[in-house]
């Protein structure tokens, strides 16, 4: 840098950008090309049009994030959201077919981005889990017994509930949304393409537009993927595995004394079950059975087994009003950007198999931020954008490891009995250090990272206490029988 | 109470927070209202009145320090708490997470020194003589006193941190009351 000089310019209003002057004729054709690309960097600028396909979680925190930064650098855009739904509907209509769980860690940061859920949005405050398995169960609390995980519907709730003062979980951050500046254009996409360099969109009436940016936030389940799956674009959709989704109505009063203000979750040995959880809300509750490519077979062995039915009036479990087999992300889409357009929310990267929400924020304002300080270009989503996918894609790669152990956990019984008797000890003694309990907690919830998770197993305590309660519970069983752990 | 509400309920003039306590989370009110109460040599003030949808608490996020001041509920009030390591283990990732608590800080500050400014024109004389002027703000006299006092308090922990020294006894002690 010693031979050179520098040069400060304004890149944009209020920023100064300072640049080598180069000496060489080399370094001079770089300068002409430089202010060649300047002229032409793809960023967004005042009067920017953007077009955000589907108004879920991750479009409308997109559209809402974009807005809220834009206007932090006296940017004025215009943002589209096409959302054919008004999640007024009850039923799968008004319905975006998912747990409907917004995790602890989601609740904190929406409170800390000013963003708080209503009471006529959250259908349930969860303050516990509870953990079935076929030796026996244990309840496991928040350290400050207080509601932060939310259980919401998408839509406005099952076929057939009663109507009541609720509003969906998707319709609040729509209505948010809009709020702050969107427009939401009440229209199905029927197919995309580019005029002149930029992305068009086009509606089933017919009708096409043409923005600076599109943010594809269309969930899994959506037609439009494909075609937006063009060989002119490097990205590839990702990958999905079949879930089972239902909702039971049990009424209020049933629901708080069978379910009470818990999470109930299953470990149970059966074959291509990964996770299975029982959420109350209102009146009813939701079953969600995730695994691999969950069929009839395997829903009505797990509604067959006592550990569920143990957990409805009679030991019976009542038909569903409603259900769904909605497709989940489990394998992240290959290179969800390009100049002027990027995948957002379930569309490209998520969670595995948690968190899908909080999933869709983390992507969402990724996303948004990038279009707002850097840029619009493939370059700018690679360098703001794609480091918040990798960081998920990563931390899934360290999912896979930790589902593995709790498979296994599934499979053996007398891991499970060492597993449930050390949450049960650590759940009776108030002040221990709750290590079992914790990491539970948070593979779960999906509160934390998957890497922090592994990380706290590592500790020297953990290891040895788990193994004093493999022995323990496995010699001596009677032991298990107090407190709030009971086993078989 | 509504089975879909969020945090935790605390009855009306319940203490939330106390002047003095270590605290590692703020606070986001979800319903209802809290009134901020700081304790000097006078007595209590009341220094503000929070609504839903504010949040307070927040300093003991950024700084190691010990709470500023005593919060209590008015009346029946519903808070959520956030967590020290969820916020910043989630903003050293993505640091516009700060943003809308930097902005309501700002809007603090703002009206901090809207109220300083009210005191100082209803305390003293509006128009000093130039010999006055050229002494020292009465403000600025206070918080020479306050960072005499902190410099003091940071040679305490010093010297607590290296452990007691011979003839250090009654400065500890005196610290301790």
């Amino acid at each position: 840098m010693g031979a050179m000089f520098f040069l400060s310019f304004g890149q944009m209003p209020g920023v100064q950008r300072l640049i080598p002057i180069p000496r060489t004729t080399t370094q001079r054709k770089n300068l002409a090309s430089y202010f060649a690309d300047e002229q032409e960097r793809l960023a967004l600028a005042d009067g920017s049009r953007i077009g955000v396909i589907g108004g879920g979680p991750a479009g409308s925190f997109f559209a809402y994030f974009l807005f809220k930064m834009a206007r932090s650098i006296g940017l004025d855009i215009s943002v589209d959201i096409y959302e054919p739904r008004y999640f007024a509907h009850r039923g799968p209509a008004g319905c975006n077919h998912c747990g409907g769980v917004v995790s602890e860690s989601l609740v904190q940061l929406l409170a800390a981005e000013g963003i708080n859920l209503p009471p006529t949005v959250v259908r349930r405050g969860i303050d516990s889990y509870v953990l079935h398995t076929d030796v026996g169960q244990v309840h496991i609390e928040t350290p400050l017994h207080e509601m932060r995980i939310a259980a919401v519907y998408r839509g406005n709730g099952p076929k057939h509930s009663e109507p009541v003062d609720i509003a969906g979980f998707d319709r609040h951050l729509l209505d948010l949304s809009e709020s702050a500046g969107a427009k939401v254009v009440r229209k199905l996409v029927t197919g995309f393409d580019w005029d002149h360099g930029r992305p068009q969109i086009r509606t089933a009436d017919g009708a096409a537009a043409t923005y600076d940016l599109v943010a594809v936030a269309a969930g899994v389940n959506s037609h439009i993927l494909e075609a937006l799956n063009s060989p002119a674009l490097e990205h590839r959709p990702p990958g999905t595995l079949r879930a089972f989704i239902s909702e039971f109505h049990l009424g209020q009063a049933t629901i708080n004394e069978w379910l009470g203000n818990s999470m109930h979750v299953f470990l149970l040995d059966i074959p291509r079950l990964e996770f299975a959880a029982l959420i109350p809300k209102g009146d009813f509750a939701t079953l969600c059975l995730l695994g691999e490519d969950v069929d009839e077979q395997l829903i009505e062995q797990f509604l067959a087994t006592p550990e569920v039915k143990a957990c409805f009036p009679d030991a019976v479990v009542p038909p569903p009003v409603c259900h769904c087999f909605p497709r989940i992300n489990v394998r992240a889409a290959a290179q969800p950007f390009a100049d002027r357009i990027v995948w957002i929310g379930d569309s490209g990267v998520n969670r595995l198999f948690k968190d899908g929400i909080g999933s869709a924020y983390r992507t969402a304002k990724a996303a948004a931020k990038t279009a707002v300080f850097r840029g619009i270009a493939k370059a700018d989503f690679e360098k703001g954008f794609w480091p918040e996918c990798k960081a998920l894609i990563v931390d899934n790669r360290i999912a896979k490891l930790i589902f593995g152990v709790t498979t296994l956990i599934q499979r053996l019984r007398f891991l499970r009995r060492g597993v449930l008797r050390m949450t049960a000890q650590e759940q009776r003694e108030a002040g221990k250090n709750r290590r079992m309990s914790s990491v539970l907690w948070d593979v779960f919830t999906g509160s934390a990272p998957y890497r922090e998770i592994l990380l706290r197993t590592f500790h020297p305590a953990f290891p040895l206490q788990l193994m004093w309660n493999l022995v323990a519970g496995n010699l001596l069983r009677a032991e298990q029988k107090t407190g709030t752990g009971s086993g078989r | 109470m509504n089975s879909g509400s969020m945090g935790k309920n605390y009855a009306p003039g319940e203490i939330i927070v106390r002047q003095g306590e270590t605290g590692d989370c703020m606070f986001a009110i979800q319903k209802g209202k809290v009134e901020i109460l700081r304790r000097g040599k006078g007595g209590e003030v009341r220094v503000a009145v929070l609504e839903e949808g504010e949040v307070f608490g927040e300093m003991a996020i950024f700084e190691r320090e010990v709470r500023s001041a005593t919060v209590r509920a008015l009346g029946e009030a519903r808070l959520l708490t956030v967590d020290k390591k969820t916020f910043l283990r989630r903003a050293q990732e993505d640091p516009t997470l700060a943003f809308n608590l930097m902005q309501m800080m700002c809007r603090r500050i703002r009206k901090l020194n809207s109220t300083l400014v009210e005191l100082q024109l209803g305390a003293g004389p509006r128009v000093r003589d130039p010999a006055a002027a050229a002494e020292p703000e009465p403000q600025l006299e206070r918080r020479d006193r306050t960072d005499r006092r902190v410099t003091k308090e940071r040679r305490m922990g010093e010297s607590r941190r290296k452990g007691p020294r011979r003839g250090d006894g009654a400065a500890t002690s005196a610290t301790a009351t």
